[in-house]
């Protein structure tokens, strides 16, 4: 309960600076704050098909980074894994449907995850095999991804006009379904719902789930008085959160943009890191931190739509939100005196 | 001798994508050697070229370098504060650090644009030009007619060994990279070494993103620093953190870098994009070969447990 | 300085780490030109003062002096320019780093050039006088832990202090290797200097001191020459009351060995570490139901290598271990590879077996047996759910024990498990590894402390670097084999 006072109070915080700062760079703050919040919750378009729209990918990638570092693995490699998820159902899409018709979906999806799970593979087998950190290897990854994308899209998979760096659209059989007419809000975010309890019972009540948390509480111990194998753990939650995050990449193209292109994740990995940790690696309190930086995101778009802010603020909040979260408890301690080593 | 003149070329394009990376390469061993894994770097990083570019428009290039410097140190501190003083993660910290400068610059960089439209192209420093040295074929055309901040780059190369094996200083600094505990009882403070490493290390990688502006392109784009920050650490491990093995590394990638203008020039048919990538391969790779980090400061990335 | 006045008096210490109080009102006076031993038990608050001498930790209250001058300062440069120097138990060498670079890095002044020749002469000319030999060039981590030792000493030495105080420094030497050091520390008092040193060990302590000062709790509560003192008195004011046997009866096993099943079963088994280094030469052994065999050796021996391909957390790597499917292993470092500090009783429980678990928790079975190991072991703790790290260290230890033993496994594996507990604490756990060999387990137990080896084993052997092998129940033979020695 305490950190979750906490953490809504970061939160707060972190928009309280933001705001102070747009203030002083001469924007007219009332104008800003009004259309930010509208457009975040300002109406029912603005709820499902702003904010909620936006969170599913986040709470997706929020989990798939929740999870790795939940077992000690830092994946810093969400943004790429993201990606090679996108692009392996796109490519699936563009080159199942004519066979497939609507099982091309499903295809897609799996597609996804295992794109994003071999992404996040090759990480894996590089620590396992050379001993490479996988906070260096996965965030090496991101660009080996974004460059492999932009090759994409120029190239094998370029839309026929060839004029764009884009691939060509989906079929609209091959694309999620929309939940509410009229709405963007796509098939997607249910899904990223059932993952987010899955996971949540995943931690709480399996075998499994327990050696992930072990691991990553206390690697010696839980090899020495577990007997986990805890280079095989890390492993598989590297490949998992992967697989994850694949998924995200392949409900953003089959769900809201329907095509691929350079730029497709505006830092949506880096950004999850900054959710998950809001939501303290809980897999529940992902779906709340996810939210908010859904209704942070669409906020900061109409901002810049209709009062001229620049979005990147949105980019600074949750550089803040992640301090913040750090920062707290840790003063907190500091105002207690230092605890000695016993000997 | 045509030859002779693409690999001078060549050369010189590898000296020049390796300054930056060089830079900031710098300021990450020293950061590493007092123990920190700095991933902000980048952030440090952007900020010098936004800052850079902002100031030489103002007050010559000169200024603009020194301001980019500082840029990086403040985001350099910001590091410090919440690794050092309050004890947190470095790599969480780290990422944070980097979202915050990219985010940062970009916006200022829109809010710039939108009230004084797009920043002219600011004048650089060019090439200086050495009497004798510069003539020597090949050699002198890529090393010693570059700007004067490479060759900044050149002398602090050794003054950071000098510094790191020749002093007390450094005795100590290394000794808070690889047994915290052993400098605390011979006097030192880890926290005051480290927070120093950090200012350096802020500062320096501030000078790697200035160089970009002030001594190359002479103009800023969001997000131009394209994960140099990153090509940095990787580069210190590779070096084996050493300042001479951190200048071949740098320049093993500046290298790669260059390598782009080179299928240009000779006309490969591999795509763009792909050499691109190359670079970040040649990382992974050069990390796999070298089986990880043996070669690294024993308490690297371990968080200080007493002020 | 002060010739027969008194070199070092730290008077009425206060000192307090958040709820703890580690001093509460200490003292210690020593007079010039003598040996003088610090004694008490895990947690009475040496350490501490000593760190409050050196400068490492500033005191709430009392007066510090160094030959008869008061002492402002709370640093270890104030301490230095005072005339005080230590030599700590762990971790203050940089292995990494050269024994001159080590020496150097007290120096003080940061921006003072190092140059490795200038560094080397001091070294060597501050060893020579010392009487020692060492390699300035050589790495630190490379040098045996004796070696080590005297770097350290070197450290001390190069500000040439008046009084010199030791923590715990014998822990990690061989009996020989420790007698030559007191005859060195004797040797080096008897050039006019003050030595202090820290020792839990009284006869160490009687034998070589010139006077002795016991703290308990904090507190200093006895402060005699030797001569005016003995053995049982000094005991009763380390402990506080009659002193209870404190390793309990040896109660050993009659049967042969052959009426004894085998249980653990080792053939030629080695361990080569990451390195390419040997840590145990090839090594045949049995252990039998109903048997403690107790494992002798200094630090950096085989036995750390021993205990875990026992305890099957090592595979070895040729040869073969056969081994029981329920073992119980307690490793040394408690905090670190037994329990998760931040998580529950519980939680740590169910670490246990937590590798081969399948499919769904059963978290009411786990904490119904986590209520009943607390109750079983007298483990003072809040409840189930408490922290482990809200334990005191001998509840922890207890914890770990209880857990380990609750399934009555067929093997049990202690190493050091006294280490760091209070002495009733500690007579409590050598009385369960008891029970556990009487109720017919297989027992390892390695430490450190040869009195509380021999008082519970049934067998000894003896780790020389990479080699094991067995000797008679003798203190004499042990400590001999202990350094190579027949």
């Amino acid at each position: 309960m305490a950190s979750l006072l906490a953490s809504t109070g970061v939160f707060t915080c972190a928009l309280a600076v933001v705001a102070l700062v747009i203030a002083a760079a001469g924007y007219d703050l009332s104008g800003a704050a009004r259309a930010a919040v509208e457009g975040a919750v300002g109406s029912p378009f603005a709820v499902l098909s702003a904010t909620l729209k936006r969170t599913a990918p986040f709470l997706m990638l929020g989990l798939a980074v929740a999870v790795a570092f939940r077992a000690g693995v830092l994946n810093i490699g969400a943004e790429g894994q993201f990606l090679a998820g996108a692009a392996a159902a796109c490519a699936v899409g563009l080159f199942a449907t004519p066979v497939l018709g609507r099982a091309t979906l499903l295809l897609e999806i799996a597609a996804g995850m295992v794109a994003g799970a071999g992404w996040a593979g090759i990480a894996a087998m590089l620590k396992r095999r050379f001993a490479v950190a996988e906070v260096v290897s996965t965030l090496l990854l991101n660009f080996v991804a974004a460059n492999v994308v932009a090759y994409l899209v120029r190239g094998p998979l370029q839309e026929p006009t060839g004029a764009y760096p884009q691939s060509s659209m989906l079929e609209p059989i091959a694309r999620l379904p929309l939940l509410i007419d009229g709405q963007r809000l796509h098939a997607g975010f249910p899904i990223a719902l059932i993952l987010a309890l899955a996971t949540w019972w995943f931690f709480r009540s399996t075998a499994a789930g327990f050696r992930f948390r072990m691991t990553g509480s206390g690697r010696a111990a839980a090899a020495s008085a577990g007997l986990i194998n805890v280079n095989a753990v890390q492993m598989h939650a590297l490949i998992a959160s992967g697989a994850i995050a694949g998924l995200a990449g392949a409900c953003e193209i089959t769900g809201v943009t329907y095509v691929l292109y350079e730029g497709l994740s505006p830092g949506y990995g880096y950004t999850a890191i900054a959710v998950a940790m809001l939501g303290g690696l809980h897999p529940l309190a992902v779906v709340a931190s996810a939210t908010l930086f859904g209704a942070l995101g669409a906020g900061a778009d109409a901002m810049q739509r209709n009062a001229g802010v620049p979005a990147g603020f949105a980019v600074v909040a949750a550089a803040l939100v992640v301090l913040g979260v750090l920062a707290i408890p840790r003063t907190l301690r500091l105002l207690r005196p230092a605890w000695p080593g016993r000997s | 001798m045509a030859e002779m003149e693409v690999v001078g070329n060549f050369l010189e394009a590898a000296v020049r994508s390796a300054t930056p990376l060089g830079f900031a390469a710098l300021g990450a061993l020293i950061a590493e050697r007092a123990g920190v894994v700095n991933i902000g770097i980048e952030g440090s990083l952007v900020c010098g070229a936004f800052a850079s570019f902002v100031v030489a428009g103002l007050l010559g290039p000169e200024a603009g370098f020194v301001a980019g410097g500082l840029a990086g140190m403040s985001m350099g501190l910001v590091f410090a504060v919440f690794v050092v003083a309050l004890r947190a993660q470095q790599i969480i910290v780290g990422a944070a650090v980097s979202m915050l400068g990219l985010g940062l610059t970009a916006s200022l960089h829109r809010i710039a644009v939108s009230s004084t439209g797009p920043g002219a192209p600011i004048s650089t420093f060019l090439p200086l030009q050495v009497p004798v040295l510069s003539e020597i074929p090949v050699f002198g055309q890529a090393f010693i007619s570059q700007p004067v901040t490479t060759y900044l780059l050149y002398a602090l190369f050794p003054l950071v060994g000098w510094g790191l094996y020749r002093t007390v200083g450094g005795i100590a600094l290394r000794a808070v990279g690889e047994q915290p505990s052993a400098a605390v009882s011979a006097g030192h403070s880890p926290a005051r070494i480290q927070c120093a490493a950090l200012l350096a290390c802020g500062f320096l990688s501030g000078l790697g993103g200035a160089t970009l502006v002030v001594a190359q392109t002479g103009i800023y784009s969001d997000g131009m620093s394209a994960g140099r920050g990153y090509i940095a650490m990787a580069i210190v491990a590779l070096g084996r953190w050493t300042p001479r093995g951190v200048a071949a590394g740098a320049l093993i990638f500046g290298g790669v870098s260059a390598l782009q203008f080179l299928t240009q020039a000779v006309n490969w048919r591999v795509p763009y994009t792909i050499v691109l990538a190359t670079p970040y391969l040649l990382t992974l790779v050069a990390m796999a070969a070298l089986r990880g980090a043996r070669a690294a400061p024993a308490a690297l990335g371990r968080t200080l447990n007493r002020l | 300085m002060t010739a027969g006045g008194v070199a070092l008096d730290l008077r009425g210490i206060h000192k307090r780490f958040g709820d703890t109080i580690a001093l509460d009102g200490a003292s210690l006076s020593v007079a010039s030109g003598t040996l003088h031993a610090l004694l008490g038990e895990n947690g009475a608050g040496k350490t501490t003062l000593l760190d409050v001498a050196a400068g490492l930790t500033r005191p709430d209250g009392g007066a510090l002096t160094i030959n008869a001058q008061p002492v402002r300062g709370h640093t270890p440069a104030d301490a230095r320019s005072a005339g005080l120097s230590a030599v700590h138990q762990h971790f203050s060498l940089v292995p990494a780093m050269t024994v001159a670079e080590n020496v150097a890095l007290s120096s003080p002044g940061l921006f003072r050039t190092f140059s490795a020749s200038d560094a080397a002469e001091r070294v060597r000319t501050i060893a020579t006088a010392a009487g020692f030999r060492i390699d300035p060039s050589a790495l630190v981590a490379n040098l045996p832990v004796a070696a080590q030792q005297r770097v350290e000493i070197i450290k001390a030495l190069a500000s040439d202090p008046a009084v010199l105080m030791l923590d715990e420094p014998t822990a990690a030497l061989s009996p020989s290797e420790a007698a030559d050091l007191f005859v060195w520390l004797r040797a080096f008092v008897d050039r006019g200097r003050t030595v202090v040193f820290i020792t839990h060990r009284i006869r160490e302590a009687m034998q070589n001191a010139d006077a002795v000062t016991v703290l308990r709790s904090g507190r200093t509560v006895m402060t005699s020459a030797v001569c005016d003192t003995d053995e049982s008195s000094v005991l009763t004011a380390i402990l506080g009351e009659a002193p209870i046997r404190v390793h309990g009866t040896p109660t050993r096993n009659p049967g042969s060995a052959a009426a004894m099943t085998p249980v653990l079963v080792l053939r030629n088994s080695t361990v080569i570490d990451a390195g390419g280094v040997t840590r145990l030469s090839p090594l045949s052994l049995a252990v039998h139901a109903g048997e403690v065999l107790g494992v002798a050796g200094i630090d950096g021996g085989a036995q750390h290598a021993l205990l875990r391909v026992l305890a099957g957390r090592r595979r070895p790597d040729s040869g073969t271990a056969e081994l029981p499917t329920t073992i119980g292993f307690v490793p040394e470092d408690r905090l670190h590879d037994s329990i998760i500090p931040e998580l529950s009783l519980v939680e740590n429980l169910a670490l246990r077996g937590a590798g081969k678990r399948h499919g769904r928790i059963r978290w009411s079975d786990l904490t119904n047996a986590t209520r009943q190991a607390i109750r079983g072991f007298g483990v003072q703790a809040r409840d189930e759910y408490a922290p482990a790290s809200s334990l005191s260290g001998g509840n922890q230890q207890k914890f770990v024990l209880a857990r380990e033993l609750a399934d009555s496994p067929a093997a049990f594996i202690a190493e050091n498990p006294t280490r760091g507990l209070d002495v009733r604490a500690a007579s409590d756990v050598l009385e369960r590894i008891r029970s556990a060999r009487d109720r017919g387990a297989a027992v390892v137990v390695y430490s450190s402390d040869l009195d509380e080896l021999l008082s519970i084993a049934d067998r000894i052997v003896v780790c020389f670097g990479s080699s094991v092998h067995e000797t008679p129940l003798d203190a004499a033979v042990i400590g001999r084999a202990m350094v190579g020695a027949q």
